[in-house]
């Protein structure tokens, strides 16, 4: 197999992810564009390993790495947007803070698990 | 092993087959108006890229990728989802006002990798025969032998991550 075509899959997936991330408004799918750009990258150092047919398995290991890291990634990454919808009721990465307030009156934020100043 | 430029195998017709799966869902993905649906079509990317991690030859990463992409990942994505109470049908502002200028930056991106990598891993070619598979039971080897720091240092990092997780989503009532 040529090398050019999974480098230039994984370019592919990379510029959409670049894309998700740039231009839609709701955190979910700004991470998971992420994921997307993520994926691209591993799919190069997968290809990479198999071209260069390296005996230390370095482009997979990387790859197995990178996947850890999204996961803990991801992980984080809800939970701050998890935070972000329980005290502001919006999650748009682009809301400013009369949106926000707007928003947090019209949503039913479940105020009992809220600090009272 | 030499190849002239347009000899076309059976690898590379499966390989594209995944690819253009991955690359038309991924595009779904960040185009869907429907939050859902694009959760739902990231697991189709996530699957084909698997599948194309098969067709390299790297049978580990790609059983990785199926456990810990398609089945935690999307999981925790669509519980987020469920939990601050998406929309289920379709919702027009999922998209904000600097669409163009990402289309823009994404293009640009987009024409310099695949420029740069055509002209520098023309002549490349990847020799993909059934006995030089990567089994897990090599690749395992080589981390636990070879990687083992950053495996370690990679542990850590993902019991701080769960850590950090429990605390930023631990609900603040004075009753800790």
């Amino acid at each position: 197999m040529h090398l050019v075509l999974p480098l230039v899959a994984a370019a592919g997936l990379f510029s959409i992810g670049v894309y998700g991330v740039l231009a839609r408004r709701n955190a979910i799918l700004v991470l998971m564009s992420v994921e997307l750009m993520l994926n691209g990258a591993n799919l190069s150092l997968v290809a990479f390993d198999r071209w260069w047919a390296d005996a230390l398995h370095a482009g997979q290991s990387m790859a197995v790495f990178v996947i850890t890291i999204g996961a803990a990634e991801i992980g984080l990454g809800l939970a701050i947007v998890l935070l972000l919808y329980r005290t502001r009721g919006a999650i748009a990465v682009d809301a400013t803070l009369a949106d926000v307030a707007v928003e947090h009156r019209r949503a039913p934020v479940d105020r009992a698990s809220e600090p009272r100043p | 092993m030499t190849a002239t430029v347009m000899s076309v195998t059976g690898t590379d017709v499966v390989f594209g087959a995944f690819a253009v799966v991955a690359l038309g869902s991924a595009l779904l993905v960040v185009s869907s108006r429907q939050l859902v649906h694009a959760a739902l079509w990231l697991v189709v990317a996530l699957g084909a890229v698997a599948g194309c991690y098969l067709v390299l030859g790297a049978e580990f990463v790609a059983w990785m990728q199926v456990l810990i992409y398609v089945g935690a990942v999307v999981v925790l994505v669509v519980f987020a989802l469920m939990l601050t109470r998406a929309p289920i049908g379709r919702s027009d502002d999922l998209t904000t006002g600097n669409r163009w200028l990402a289309l823009a930056v994404a293009a640009v991106i987009a024409v310099a990798l695949v420029t740069m990598l055509i002209d520098g891993f023309r002549e490349a070619y990847v020799p993909l025969r059934t006995d030089a598979v990567t089994t897990t039971g090599e690749l395992g080897s080589s981390l636990f032998r070879f990687w083992i720091l950053p495996f370690e240092a990679l542990s850590v990092l993902l019991l701080s991550a769960l850590v950090g997780a429990i605390v930023v989503s631990r609900p603040r009532d004075g009753t800790r």
